[in-house]
């Protein structure tokens, strides 16, 4: 399996061409101030920004170009070096690239080409837009890209949908040593506890009740331990199932501190029968059981903060997590695996659901994007040593509208419901700043007794 | 005898091009590499920087032992391919061993062409093509005070460059009005011959040798308008051939170069041509050129390996469009595309930017609103940008003003907005 790369990211519509980037790049690789020998260009393009950098392609044509040998992509960091004592100058490698990322800086004497800064971008420290990033998300492909996938190829999930992507992360992860409960809802709607006699995982899978699959797991898990084997108990389960009729066995086992880890998918609804609405769909969201015709305007109630009511056990970790930001989703379930040894888990992933919700179905993860940045889904996390804390800025959010005009969902809305939805989410992130803000003793551990 | 799955003849960067994309689709079919060289892999477009000591003869190389043993790579030195037998699926090397193939790459690039000079045959003289001629060259030069080119190509005007840095009296005879007449026109090609007058090199244009004869340990050529030049040493670079001596009776059909097609197949349909020695179509005539350049060799030989290969991914070649960069003392020259006579003249627009005095040219040729060439001397575009414009048929639409005015900055931002 090949390794997969840090890169720089641009996004051009955050870009207000103050050419930062390009003083900072010629500062710090040739000491100078003229924005003509940095590596980074940005170029006026209309009404906005464009760029042309090297792209440390995976099949570099520069390299290929080269008659001297002195370009080389280095296979640890990705990096395409440029050898200066080996160069002749001859240019050939800027016919190749045909992204203006190499070219002739004629004060140096030489092409010039990004290096990356060693892994510490120069350009990307000074972009105060967000125009640019330094993507390091590479590292969970080398990482967990070589661990054995524990789902069988070809789950029939709907087209564009995340959860695929989030079962088959999660649990290569998680690894072998695991029991999968998967109770009504699309995950075993897609397959994962098999058909015709045969599971859809390499590892056992049961398919419990919707009321009642925190409590089996936290059976097996005593089970295993009792027999002396270090088994974990892992729930995938729907919003519904977890936040409604699945929740009092879920409470009572987080109460416990059953060592449990938990992951809520959150597609908003009872998706896999029909769009019916849960207690986390959200107010205002249309559904088969809220529709929108003369008289109803989808749902009158907002959801419950389930994820919140998770905290209020005092679990040994809750967190929430977007597949728009698997960094930071990664992150969360390492600590979450590691709680689950020794107390319960729980991890809210949320799930934009291209069927129910109504958008196109390459579009889930810009969805999943914009609800973050929209602050209509906040990332934080919880562990009673340390209390609550945000993991993504909530500042600067965009308009609710970029993630309410997306969804056909919420198509219907009038002006009165997109305010009732501004002040569930203003008071959604008062409290959970007011939680983030209240630093008291640290909690004692939960721990069963 | 040797059989391979995959043998490929030459090893130079069509031949390079072609095993990497081999291997990036089939890790495991058994390849031959055969180089007639007795070194690693290198490119000839090295050697006059092997020449001028700039480059470092053992560390030229394009690949290195441990590529080929990591890829499972039989390369093969000093094997000279004598003939090719497509009936039998065989090639016979000099040594008179064979290798048998299931598929074959022909990229044994081109060789000096010599002019039918009278003395030259004979007569003590180099050319630069080989790591071999490189050194033979280099090893001259301490004895030599004056040095005769024939030929203001790219391999001539390098070598010039490279005498007259180490202190050499040059003279250049180039049978064409102005030195590089392949990429540049008189304007351009008289800013770059003025920068080598200027260092000393005299550049004879529009010229040609009656004969050349020995002189002492040098030679004496006699041109046509009666001049007589005497040098220690001649350097023979008026042009190249593709090397296809060896598939004559072979069934593989040839003209100038190996007659491909836009997926580099020969007429025979287990053999590939690519690099310096194929002939194939041009991207601005229907009729198959040979576009001798080095990234349309890698371009070419992309194709040959992955058809080779049955990687369901290949392109069509789009055609050769002529390019090429050259650096001369310092200052840098860009050719992309052809110049407004290669055209025909309905919906051309030129643009010209000259100031000769500050050795700066800038020539943009437009056909219907799309880029069709673009020529600088010391002017900053992208050269690979420019070849895709071409490629992709863009049309320039309202950006045509600012293209003209400021080529690689709107150049950049079309590429942004076309192929990001």
């Amino acid at each position: 399996m090949g390794a997969a790369y840090e890169t720089i990211y641009f996004k051009a519509d955050a870009c207000d061409g103050c050419n930062e980037c390009m003083s900072a790049c010629a500062r710090a690789k040739a000491q100078s101030d003229d924005q003509l020998q940095s590596r980074i260009q940005i170029v006026p393009s209309g009404e906005g920004f464009e760029l042309a950098l090297c792209r440390q392609c995976g099949d570099p044509e520069c390299v290929l170009n080269c008659p001297a040998g002195a370009l080389a992509k280095n296979a640890g960091s990705g990096v395409i070096a440029w050898d200066g004592s080996k160069c002749v100058n001859c240019l050939l490698c800027t016919v190749g690239c045909a992204y203006g990322g190499i070219a002739y800086d004629a004060q140096a004497g030489h092409v010039i080409k990004c290096d990356m800064c060693a892994g510490d971008p120069a350009c990307v420290k000074v972009c105060t837009t967000g125009a640019l990033k330094h993507v390091k998300t590479a590292r969970i492909y080398n990482e967990v890209g070589n661990l054995e996938d524990l789902f069988a190829p070809g789950l029939s999930g709907c087209q564009g949908c995340n959860t695929e992507l989030i079962m088959r992360h999660t649990l290569r992860r998680i690894g072998p040593d695991v029991v999968v409960a998967t109770p009504p809802g699309c995950i075993p709607g897609m397959g994962s506890v098999g058909y015709n006699g045969l599971t859809g995982t390499k590892v056992p899978v049961f398919h419990p009740l919707l009321t009642n699959t925190a409590s089996m797991l936290a059976g097996v898990r005593r089970h295993y331990k009792r027999m002396g084997r270090d088994v974990m108990a892992v729930a995938l389960a729907g919003d519904g199932g977890t936040a409604d009729v699945g929740f009092q066995s879920l409470s009572g086992a987080a109460e416990r501190g059953e060592e449990i880890l938990y992951i809520c998918v959150d597609n908003e609804g009872y998706m896999n029968t029909g769009m019916q609405r849960s207690g986390c769909t959200p107010y205002g969201a249309w559904t088969s059981t809220t529709p929108v015709g003369e008289r109803a305007h989808g749902k009158t109630q907002d959801a419950k903060n389930l994820p919140l009511l998770m905290v209020m056990h005092n679990c040994a970790y809750v967190a929430t997590a977007s597949t728009a930001f698997m960094q930071d989703l990664y992150d969360k379930l390492e600590r979450a695996i590691e709680a689950a040894k020794t107390g319960f888990a729980y991890l809210h992933i949320y799930s934009p659901c291209t069927t129910g919700w109504r958008f196109p179905s390459d579009q889930n993860i810009e969805v999943a994007r914009k609800a973050v940045e929209t602050n209509f889904v906040l990332l934080w996390e919880f562990n009673p040593r340390d209390g609550l804390q945000l993991t993504h800025p909530a500042e600067n959010a965009k308009p609710i509208d970029e993630y309410l005009e997306v969804l056909g969902k919420y198509r219907h809305l009038d002006p009165d419901q997109v305010e009732h939805i501004e002040r569930t989410l203003a008071n959604n992130l008062a409290r959970i700043r007011g939680f983030a803000a209240a630093k008291g003793t640290a909690s004692a551990e939960a721990g069963r007794g | 005898m040797h059989h391979a799955h995959y043998l490929i003849v030459g090893a130079s960067h069509a031949a390079l091009s072609a095993l990497h994309a081999i291997r990036l689709h089939d890790t495991e079919g058994d390849v031959t590499l055969l180089t007639r060289d007795d070194s690693l892999p290198y490119s000839p477009t090295v050697l006059p920087y092997v020449v001028s000591g700039r480059s470092d003869p053992g560390r030229v190389f394009l690949r290195d032992e441990a590529y080929f043993a990591e890829h499972k790579v039989n390369y093969l030195r000093g094997a000279n391919v004598r003939n090719l037998n497509a009936g039998a699926n065989a090639v016979e090397l000099a040594d008179g061993s064979r290798i048998g193939f299931d598929k074959l790459l022909l990229a044994t690039g081109a060789a000096p062409l010599l002019p039918p000079i009278p003395g030259l045959a004979g007569l003590k003289f180099h050319v630069l093509r080989t790591l071999a001629d490189a050194l033979a060259l280099r090893e001259a030069l301490p004895q030599v005070k004056r040095a005769l080119v024939l030929g203001g190509g790219l391999i001539g005007m390098h070598a010039a460059e490279n005498l007259a840095k180490g202190g050499v009296d040059v003279s250049v005879v180039e049978l064409q009005p102005h030195v590089l007449s392949g990429y540049f026109d008189a304007e351009a090609a008289g800013i770059i011959e003025g920068v080598f007058s200027s260092k000393g090199v005299h550049l004879l244009t529009g010229k040609s040798v009656a004969s050349v004869a020995a002189k002492g340990a040098g030679c004496r050529a006699l041109l046509a308008d009666g001049t007589e030049i005497e040098a220690d040493l001649l350097l023979v670079a008026t042009g190249v051939a593709p090397v296809t001596d060896f598939l004559a009776g072979s069934g593989v059909a040839t003209e100038r170069g190996v007659l491909v097609d836009e997926h580099m197949r020969t007429n025979v349909a287990n053999i590939w041509a690519a690099g310096d020695v194929a002939q194939a179509r041009g991207f601005f005539s229907d009729s198959r050129i040979i576009n001798g350049i080095l990234p349309d060799a890698v371009d070419q030989g992309r194709i040959a390996g992955m058809a080779m290969a049955e990687d369901p991914g290949i392109k069509t070649y789009a055609g050769g469009v002529p390019l090429n960069t050259y650096s001369f003392f310092g200052e840098q020259a860009v050719s992309v595309g052809v110049h407004e006579g290669a055209l025909d003249s309905s919906g051309v627009e030129v643009k010209k930017q000259v100031d000769a005095a500050a050795k700066r040219y800038l020539k943009i040729v437009l056909k219907e609103n799309r880029l069709a060439g673009i020529f600088g001397v010391n002017s900053a575009f992208d050269p690979g940008i420019m070849w895709e414009l071409i490629l992709r048929a863009i049309d320039l639409g309202d950006e045509k003003l600012a293209f003209l005015r400021s080529p690689q900055d709107t150049a950049r931002a079309l590429m942004s907005r076309n192929w990001r």
